[in-house]
Order: C-alpha cells, then structure tokens, then sequence
C-alpha cells in the first residue's frame, strides 16, 4: 500500500532520492486516477440503474404500492411492535443453540464405548433436523405438541415456535462448531497427548478454544439467518413484524409496510454482517501471522 | 472499493427480493358498498364483445388455492361447483363466455393487488370492497353480503348472550378478512386477537384448544361445523350493522374496460334471481344461529 521506504543507515539522516520521489509519484498518480475511475464507473452504473427504474412507465404505481410515505408512517408502530417478538425470539434461541451446538459436536468427538447411544442420537438429530425444512418443524412443534394434549407442556405458539427454531438451528451449529473441532491441526492432540492430558482436558482446554474462535464468522452467519427465521413463527398466528406488514398490506392493499419491515431487518443485519467481515479478517491476519 | 459497491446494490435489492419472497393467505372476508355503474340498456354480453382480454376469446379467471368450501368445492375452481365458482361461470355466460372458454389461473391473495399487468380478466376470492383497496384496484358491483360468526368446541360450553361475553375468550381470524376487523372493533377482546394466515390454522388451533373461539364469515362457518370439525358450533352471530352491509366483489385491474361489464352482469343475474338461487344452492341459511349485540 505506502510507499516502500528504506531503513535508514546508520550514522546520517536517510533522504529518499529523486528516482524513489519519482516512484511515488507515479504510484500516486496511479492511485488517484483508479479511485476516480472507480467513482466514476459506479456514479454510472447506478445513475443508469435509477434511471431505468425512475423513468420506467410503472414506477409511479410501483412507488404508491412499495414505497408509500402515508403508509410507510401508519404501518411503522405496528411492524416496530411486531420486531420486538422477532428479536424476543432469536434472543431467547441463541445462546440455546449454541449450547446445544457444542454438546452435539463434543459428543460425536468421544471415543468411549459407553456413549455409543449418545452418539446414535447426536447423529440421527444433526441429520434429521438438518434435512426437514425449518417451516415444517415450526408446523410440527407448534400444531402437532398442543395436538397431544399433554398435561404441563406449554401451548404458547411463540414458546413453541422458537423452540423448533433452536431445534433446527442447533443441527447446522453443531456441524459447524464439528468442522472447527476437525480444523484444530492433529498436532495440537498430540500434544496435549504428551502432555497427559485427558481427552476431556484436551477438548476443554485445547480444542474447543481454537474452534470456536476460528468459527466465529459461520456462527454469526448463522445467528443472522436465524434473525430472518423468526419470521417463520407467523404460520403459527405469531404476530412478528412481516406478519404485521402483511395484515397490513392485505387491509390497505400496499406493500409499503414490507419494505418497512426488511428496514428493521437490514439494520440488525448489517451491522452484524460487516463484525463478521471484520472477525473473519481479524482470524486470517492472526493465522498468517501478520 | 467494488465489494462495497455491490454490497450497496445487495442492499438495495434485498427488500425488493424480500417483497417477491412472500406469500400470503386466500382472504375470506365480506366487502363494503360497491355501487354497480350499469349502463343502461345495453346487456353485458354487448358491453364485452370486444373487449382486449388477458387471452383474446378466453375469458381470464383467478382465484387463491387452496379454494375453499363452501366458496368452491374439492379445491377445484373449474368444476361449477361452489358458490364463486358457480358465480364465475353465471358471469361468464352473460358475458358471452361458454364453459369451455373460461380459463381459471391460480393467484395468490396477496398478488392479486400487486402493480403491473394481471394475469386475469376478474378475481372472485371473497374479497371485500373497501374504500382503501379501491384506490389500487377496480370492483364489481358486490355480489355477496356474509355475516359475521364466532366457531367454538361444543366441550367448551361457550354460551355467549351477547358480544361483552366473548371479550375474556382467545379468539382468532384470519389475516385480511373484515373477520378479523369486526373481531378487533367489534368485539375488542381483552387479549390481543390472535392473527392467523389461513382457516386450516385456526381450525387447528381451534382443536388443540390453542384458541377458545374463531370468527369466520357465516357460510364458513357453517361449512366448518357442518363437515370440517367434528364436536364445532356455531355460538353466534354478529349482525350487520344498518347500511354498513359489507360485500364481496369481483377484483379487477384498476380502470379495467370490463367492470362495467361485470357489473352489467351482476345486475342481470341480481335481477333474474339467478344469484338468489345460487346462495340458496351453495351457502348456507342463517336460520337458528343467535344473534349477538
């Protein structure tokens, strides 16, 4: 990136000659002109983009029916009231599933015979839960338990409801946090061998440290997948934020309160998608070593 | 620098991505005053002859599926079965369409209001006619005024005397419905009305006694209770508040060169009793049902 100065000789005070001036230059100029090259690109492609869609002959019903400010203003206190069971949902999930995700992945890592049933079930559940699509186990749990009438277990739709979400975001975390698991180099096993370490110790102490911190990015990818999930709750009669904007819609004939829902979304989203970025970048610079 | 340009495009696009990934319930609900403006004179099978259709010599019909009872019957719209869609073919016969030239399309509730070009000439989906979605699509005159009714278990021994009663139930209905509105204006009940995305799902919630009561319109109610869930009742029923009648109509694009055609039709079948037949064929009487004030 900066220009490549020379450590200074001893004794006298180091000034670039004119030929590496003349280099920087040049590499300035080069920059300047790429950045202008690239703004200009940019200012065209999406001018042409907004001008394609601003001159199109629907854009005027097009605006009235997604991007409404009379109904973007009446529908925003109710999709806001509708976020918070979104993010009541995912908050409550989370450290669930990330539980549930290690002690799957730690439990397919044993050897003992004596687990071997444990070790059935943890397979069985990553694959099961894994194949059969979120909505259905949403279906399944919310419809199907109350169906049971079984005397103290809860009929809340939203208790349910994110119950299947832990269920089957637990599955992908667990083989998330078994990749990381397998990632750990065999040499780090080894020597927590020589070391007379237990197998326990050694996933305690050795592996899961440096799994889970290599697998921060995946998590998180989940983690905002499972944000737009929550969604998923509203075949259930939970009244989460799109729902609402469809209530809403469906009354008003306007789409504008979806628009004003995925604003809630992308601002959770965002950000957690450029910490991840930055998480992501933060490991590889630490594994290169620089 | 390109990443983050493309990242802004993603951005972009992801609510409009958002808003094409959404599906949404049939809505059954009962509409509000459209006024039939019959030219008169003229029949309606003049004021369609030539008309530019969806598929020129096809008359285009949509509605969601699944289509329900007492609406349809077997889910299948073409079948002259069920009250719309024996309705759609009564149109369609005093537009000039035969049975063989009417071509059904199944569109969801939720697109049927979305901008651009339709895929249909009407939509008959127990859609309401209100003040609000008339300013983004064109209606028919109504050709169906529902009631209001409330569905519970025989086993919960629901016995409303009047609507006060039913304020301390659970109740649900369905998303987009005037159900759901009287529910909320109406009855105001104490806990938040539960919203739900279709009448399968109330009726299940219904059963696992997730929910104590659903409001529906009348004829499915009666259809619930009549072959739907056994053990269900009906425990009553709204009145329709004096001149706020409120009536499905047929949806159409906005400033469609057919509503008036439609609505020439309607007026026709209105007039010969041809509708007053079909209601008595399809949909239930509201005979021994209590009315709740």
């Amino acid at each position: 990136m900066s220009g490549t100065a020379q450590a200074p000789t001893a004794g006298e005070a180091w000034t670039p000659s004119e030929r590496e001036l003349e280099r920087r230059a040049v590499r300035r100029r080069d920059r300047t002109r790429r950045g202008l090259l690239a703004t200009a690109v940019s200012v065209v492609a999406f001018g042409l983009v907004a001008w394609v869609l601003l001159t199109s002959p629907g854009w005027p019903r097009v605006q009235a029916l997604f991007f409404s400010r009379y109904h973007a203003w009446e529908s925003f206190p109710d999709v806001a009231r509708g976020f918070l069971l979104n993010v009541a949902s995912f908050m409550v999930a989370e450290p669930v599933i990330l539980l549930l995700g290690v002690l799957v992945a730690v439990t397919r890592w044993t050897v003992s015979p004596w687990l071997t049933p444990l070790r059935v079930i943890a397979i069985g559940y990553t694959d099961l839960f894994r194949g059969v699509p979120t909505l259905l186990v949403v279906f399944l749990l919310g419809l199907g338990v109350p169906a049971l009438q079984l005397a103290g277990v809860t009929t809340n739709v939203f208790w349910l409801g994110t119950t299947a979400l832990v269920l089957s975001y637990g599955a992908y975390v667990a083989e998330v946090v078994r990749a990381g698991i397998d990632s750990v180099h065999p040499s780090q096993l080894a020597s927590a061998e020589a070391l007379a370490l237990t197998r326990a110790q050694t996933m305690r102490h050795v592996i899961l440290p440096q799994a889970l911190r290599r697998q921060g990015p995946p998590l998180l990818n989940d983690f905002v997948s499972l944000q737009k999930d929550t969604a998923l709750l509203a075949v259930l009669g939970v009244f989460e934020a799109l729902f609402r904007a469809q209530d809403y819609g469906n009354y008003n004939f306007n789409f504008t309160p979806l628009v004003v829902a995925a604003v809630f979304f992308l601002a959770l989203t965002i950000p957690l998608a450029r910490l991840t970025d930055h998480l992501g970048r933060r490991t590889m610079r630490r594994e290169r070593g620089r | 620098m390109r990443n983050t340009r493309l990242r802004g495009l993603a951005v972009l696009a992801a609510p409009l991505l958002l808003l094409t990934a959404c599906g949404s319930p049939p809505a059954t609900d009962d509409g509000s005053g459209g006024s039939g403006g019959s030219t008169e004179g003229a029949s309606a099978e003049d004021c369609a002859a030539d008309l530019d259709l969806t598929t020129q010599g096809k008359l285009t019909v949509a509605t969601d599926s699944p289509a329900y009872d007492p609406w349809f019957s077997e889910d299948d719209p073409t079948n002259g079965k069920g009250f719309e869609s024996a309705v759609a073919y009564a149109v369609a016969d005093r537009l000039g369409y035969d049975k063989s030239q009417v071509e059904w399309v199944t569109v969801p509730f939720n697109n049927s209001y979305a901008p651009g070009p339709k895929k249909f000439d009407f939509d008959i989906n127990q859609i309401s006619i209100t003040p609000e979605r008339e300013r983004v699509v064109d209606f028919s005159a109504g050709y169906y005024t529902a009631s209001q009714a409330v569905v519970a278990l025989e086993r919960s021994k629901i016995e409303p005397g009047s609507i006060e009663d039913l304020t301390s139930l659970k109740l649900g209905a369905q998303t987009g419905t005037t159900s759901l509105t009287a529910l909320r204006d109406v009855v105001d009940p104490e806990t938040q009305p539960v919203v739900l995305q279709n009448t399968n799902i109330a009726k299940q919630q219904l059963l696992n006694g997730q929910l104590d009561a659903i409001v529906t319109d009348l004829p499915t109610a009666f259809y619930i209770t009549a072959a739907e869930i056994e053990g269900s009742t009906i425990v009553g029923q709204f009145e329709q508040p004096e001149g706020d009648a409120e009536e499905f109509g047929l949806l159409l694009e906005k400033g469609s060169d057919l509503t008036p055609c439609a609505d020439d039709a309607l007026a026709e079948l209105e007039e010969d009793g041809t509708l007053a037949d079909l209601q008595e064929q399809w949909l239930s009487t509201t005979v021994d049902v209590p009315v709740l004030e």
